[in-house]
């Protein structure tokens, strides 16, 4: 199995921009190029999108603007995770040998139909993520004594996190005090304990250790993965533990060599506050039920470790680009190149990206 | 429109159960996730218990379980402060694009 590495990558600011999302993809693309030396377009075998967009065979028309003419084109749609399941996809092709080096770019618009997934019957009429997020929330307080502060703490972490991120949707600094008196949407629920849909677009560029250097002095390898489904629907889950992200996070542990203690920086799917909380806890990077707390020390150490992007409280969450942008600033935090928003010397990295209640969750671990 | 919709529709909450594996599938289908044949329809055993509740506007929603196994969400309406655990009741379900239950304490 050949191995693999990030070579390149860009962002492109978050909006809440109306532009086609094949425009919106092609910015990152471009961008992409511009950055990345030593690129052209015939080095590249494999072109994957990643969006929840109702629009068509965008992997060969963004290929087509871009001047590319692939060996393997097409998109991956898995709701909230689709940009690490792309991403997966890109490094199988290369780990085999059917492609050398791969684009992935993912791209979603403010409107997303991906924001709400209408099969789950078992929601009944409450198919809105604030329902499930509020049923996390409400479970993880009953049974570990979980916060409104400790969940706020995450919130004001993550905006401040974003200040330092030139491309975060709207950036703002907010107090605790700010966020426990946002407007509330549920009792369990605040308006700034919630990521924001928007428009964005992400790519990265992958290539084989091979070919690695012909871009970059400092490849960055994607040494382990996991991805589990446990479900579609959200009622199956345990209300306090996301077994998808344990299962996953095991086998990419598994497959890098590493443990939960050895990752210097990581992203995770902070797509409500309850989320990082129960997304740390069930990485190992704490124990169960005291996540909060952890939070409430890397706030006061003003340490970056979790999140240094912002995440998607802070950076917003454009579905399609998300797991793209993760491993984009991965990636920059393990070349020293993440400018303000840099952490100290890391050598291992994790970037963490689910779906649907937690239903589906994908684990990388990089490596410098 | 499934049958689960259509008699929802009717104010009846059937539930699909395989008759070979004697399993109930959850969420609902007209096949067997085991072993793939065609499930059989039937009232779910009510009460069931609460899981789990919020409330949006002072208006509660909760998930439900019934049969130890069938999880759902729908409104709660209670005179006492629930408590999870505790048995409670459907008093209406019905389907307009969605599945819409309503449940009250035994
Ligand atoms: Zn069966």
């Amino acid at each position: 199995m050949n191995k693999v590495a990030v070579v390149g990558y860009s962002d492109t600011k978050f909006s809440s921009d109306d532009i086609p999302i094949e425009s919106s993809m092609f910015a990152a693309v471009k961008l992409l190029f511009e950055q990345t030396p030593n690129l052209a377009q015939n080095d590249i075998d494999a072109v994957l999108t990643s969006t929840n967009d109702n629009k068509k065979y965008l992997s060969p028309i963004v290929s087509e603007m871009s001047g590319i003419t692939p060996k393997i084109s097409h998109n991956v749609e898995n709701l909230c995770n689709s940009g690490t399941n792309a991403t997966v996809s890109a490094f199988s092709y290369i780990a085999s040998g059917l492609a050398d080096v791969a684009l992935v770019v993912g791209a979603e618009r403010f409107d997303s139909p991906g924001q709400v997934l209408q099969w789950d019957d078992s929601r009944g009429e409450f198919k809105h993520p604030i329902f499930w997020a509020s049923m996390f929330t409400k479970a993880h307080k009953r049974k570990f004594g979980t916060t409104d502060e400790h969940l706020a703490y995450v919130s004001a972490k993550n905006h401040r996190n974003a200040l330092d991120n030139p491309t975060a949707y709207s950036p703002k600094k907010y107090t605790v005090e700010e966020i426990m008196n946002s407007k509330k949407l549920t009792d369990d629920l605040r308006l700034l304990d919630c990521s924001r849909p928007c428009t964005g677009s992400s790519a990265i560029l992958l290539a084989s250790e091979k070919t690695a250097k012909k871009f970059t002095d400092i490849p960055v390898l994607i040494s382990g993965i996991g991805q589990k489904t446990t479900s579609a629907s959200f009622t199956k889950n345990d209300l306090t533990s996301i077994e998808s992200t344990r299962l996953a996070a095991h086998d990419a542990f598994l497959m890098s060599k590493t443990s939960p203690e050895k990752i210097d920086v990581a992203e995770i799917h902070d797509a409500f506050t309850i989320c990082e909380l129960m997304v740390l806890e069930d990485l190992g990077f704490t124990q169960k039920g005291k996540a909060g707390q952890f939070v409430l020390d890397l706030y006061n150490t003003n340490n970056k470790k979790i999140n240094p992007r912002g995440g998607l409280i802070g950076a917003g969450h454009p579905l399609g680009a998300t797991g793209i942008a993760q491993i984009s600033e991965i990636t920059r935090q393990l070349q020293g190149k993440s400018g303000k928003k840099q952490t100290e010397n890391p050598k291992i990295g994790l970037v963490q990206n689910m779906s649907a209640a937690a239903t589906s969750s994908t684990v990388l671990i990089l490596e410098s | 429109m499934s049958i689960f919709e259509a008699e929802l529709k009717n104010g009846r909450f059937v539930i699909p159960e395989c008759p070979k594996c004697q399993k109930v599938i959850w969420p609902p289908n007209e096949s067997c996730t085991q072993c793939f044949g065609n499930t059989v329809w039937r009232t779910v055993n009510d009460p069931g218990i609460l899981v789990e509740y919020s409330s949006k506007d002072g208006k509660m929603f909760c998930i439900a379980e019934f049969e130890n196994s069938i999880r759902i969400m729908g409104a709660l309406y209670c005179d006492k402060t629930p408590i999870i655990g505790q048995k409670i009741k459907i008093s209406s379900c019905g389907f307009d694009k969605s599945p819409k239950f309503t449940f009250t304490q035994e």
